[in-house]
């Protein structure tokens, strides 16, 4: 560590270092906390977070896929009292930061959670607008850039804190999508959520998920993330938390370069429980193999 | 903390179609494990990226191994099977909550297909009277071991190539063994059919469920299967992984 400056700013929140871990991939971080130490994590992503109990989809809701995975939980979710009552007070035992995903099935909803958690003992939002896995709200809002905007400027009204806005990538233009994210008040941007995808039982001759169709993640989407973050923050100012894919330190800095100023470990927790920190310890590698004092040196040096 | 530990392979062959017995050499494991209980087991391969839960046939606290039979069904499960003794394997375990022994006269512990297995670790740990019950569609699996633990064993196939020919709870009804307790695992239409039963009998039974994972330790909530407490109007999507695998047969909600 010693002399490498690995923290970022995002609208104001200081974190010790660019990790997070993507929503949904890291409950609210009891179940990791037996394998990593919370406290080396920049900020910790917490599962969505609805204003009331989901139940969530029907089982299978997991396939494996060459590379990757497929969900399609559903946002299942104790919601937002029982998140404020035991979640808020485990994570402040470490010193992370704590970032709250909130979900909603329509703009009432979405305002709903925000004005609950708006008094609560959280870092900062991520609005999740762009899960595929529920009928309303999710992605519905997500791939619309008017909707977008609504939502958010909405949502802004009860956040007191810095608002991220989840993007999904199941858009034409993710630029798009963005600006309208921006000018509905996001004060950061994170992306990508999971992309659409489908498997089939060729044996039984049915979809592998109850719910045919789920999200997309794991090391074969990291390209597209990738991508998708490059030409974000080639077209917006504020800061953006890459995710897709991650799971080394090598990942990581390939979306600092793209301009990310965070960046979030998701699948790679199922796969390996000590993903995170083994992110963050591969940041450090990287930073001390090439001489890099600050991560700012790096971040979004591709034309 | 919890930690994934690299285990060496003692042995693994196959002892029937399809379905390999592999003992490995995992003493923080089997210090802890308990019947009912299953293992994480990691392919080793970037391409099929999640564990595999399997469940723990034998424990051996002296030896400090832990004993897997297991069923070829898909790519991660093809690669365990080549594996050789002194290869070595990722592990983590042990997960989930195994069954809970309940001290009576009569047991009954109900297996089909692979869900036999975790019953043998069960079976060493039951006192009094044991009446095994193994399904399978062709070739029964563990048979002589659970004669060996002094059980009566009771055998039914699909095909009637051994024992009774039919499934292990027609067989079961046949038999009408007495019974004070039950222990089950299989594929859902055999738990359900064991829930059936039990209730006839004015028992809960304790059935071992199964879900496709990906974290096996309660982090991404896929493995649902969803429950009705006592008392409860409303079923809850509960976790295999971390609130199983075993279940109360009449907390289930087995029609979907």
């Amino acid at each position: 560590m010693s002399n490498l400056i690995t923290s970022v700013n995002i609208c104001g929140v200081e974190m010790k270092n660019p990790v997070t871990t993507a929503s949904g991939t890291f409950g609210s971080g009891r179940e990791y906390s037996e394998f990593v130490d919370l406290n080396k994590l920049g900020a910790v992503t917490v599962k969505g977070v609805a204003s009331h109990p989901w139940k969530g989809n029907n089982s299978p809701r997991i396939a494996e896929t060459y590379g990757g995975m497929l969900n399609s939980v559903g946002l299942q979710n104790p919601g937002a009292d029982y998140f404020v009552e035991n979640d808020i007070p485990f994570l402040r035992q470490f010193d992370t930061k704590i970032i709250v995903n909130i979900c909603g099935h329509s703009i009432e909803e979405y305002c709903e959670v925000a004005e609950k958690l708006s008094d609560a003992d959280i870092d900062m939002f991520e609005l999740n607008i762009s899960c595929p896995n529920v009928s309303e709200g999710g992605i519905a809002f997500g791939t619309q850039p008017k909707m977008i905007e609504k939502v958010v400027s909405e949502v802004k009204k009860y956040t007191k804190k810095p608002l991220i806005v989840k993007l999904s990538p199941n858009v034409t233009d993710i630029t798009e999508i963005a600006r309208a994210g921006v000018s509905g008040g996001a004060d950061a941007l994170s992306l990508i959520n999971t992309l659409m995808g489908m498997r089939i039982d060729i044996h039984r001759r049915k979809p592998v998920l109850a719910n045919k169709m789920g999200g997309f993640s794991g090391p074969a989407i990291k390209p597209v993330a990738v991508r998708m973050v490059y030409q974000v923050c080639k077209a917006v100012d504020v800061p953006v938390i890459g995710m897709g894919g991650i799971s080394t330190g090598e990942d990581a800095i390939e979306f600092i370069m793209a301009g990310a100023t965070g960046v979030a470990v998701g699948t790679a927790n199922f796969a390996n429980p000590y993903a995170t920190m083994e992110v963050v310890e591969g940041i450090e590698n990287y930073m001390r193999k090439y001489g890099i004092k600050d991560l700012s040196e790096i971040r979004g040096i591709i034309d | 903390m919890k930690s994934v530990h690299i285990a060496e392979i003692i042995k693994n062959e196959d002892i029937s179609e399809n379905i390999y017995d592999m003992t490995i050499s995992a003493p923080e494991i089997a210090e802890y494990a308990k019947s009912g209980q299953f293992i994480n087991v990691y392919t080793g391969k970037g391409e099929y990226i999640l564990p595999r839960p399997i469940s723990i046939c034998g424990i051996d606290k002296s030896e400090g191994t832990i004993r897997m039979v297991f069923q070829v069904v898909g790519k991660g499960t093809e690669i365990f099977s080549s594996l050789k003794a002194g290869d070595s394997v990722k592990v983590l375990g042990p997960l989930g909550n195994g069954y809970e022994i309940e001290e009576c006269e009569n047991s009954v512990l109900i297996g089909g297909g692979i869900g036999v297995p975790p019953l043998l670790e069960l079976a060493k740990n039951i006192k009094g009277k044991k009446s095994v019950f193994i399904g399978a569609r062709t070739n029964p699996i563990l048979v002589d071991e659970f004669k060996s633990l002094g059980a009566d064993v009771y055998v039914a196939t699909d095909d009637g190539s051994e024992g009774f020919k039919g499934n292990a709870v027609e067989l079961l009804r046949q038999i009408n063994p007495s019974v004070d307790a039950i222990y089950s695992c299989g594929p859902k239409v055999m738990l359900k059919a064991v829930s059936d039963w039990a209730e006839e009998k004015g028992i809960v039974a304790q059935v071992s469920m199964e879900e496709r994972m990906a974290c096996g330790i309660g982090a991404c909530v896929g493995c649902a299967v969803k429950i009705r407490k006592a008392g409860e109007e409303d079923f809850t999507n509960l976790k295999v992984c971390k609130d199983g695998p075993v279940f109360l047969s009449n907390e289930v909600v087995w029609n979907e």
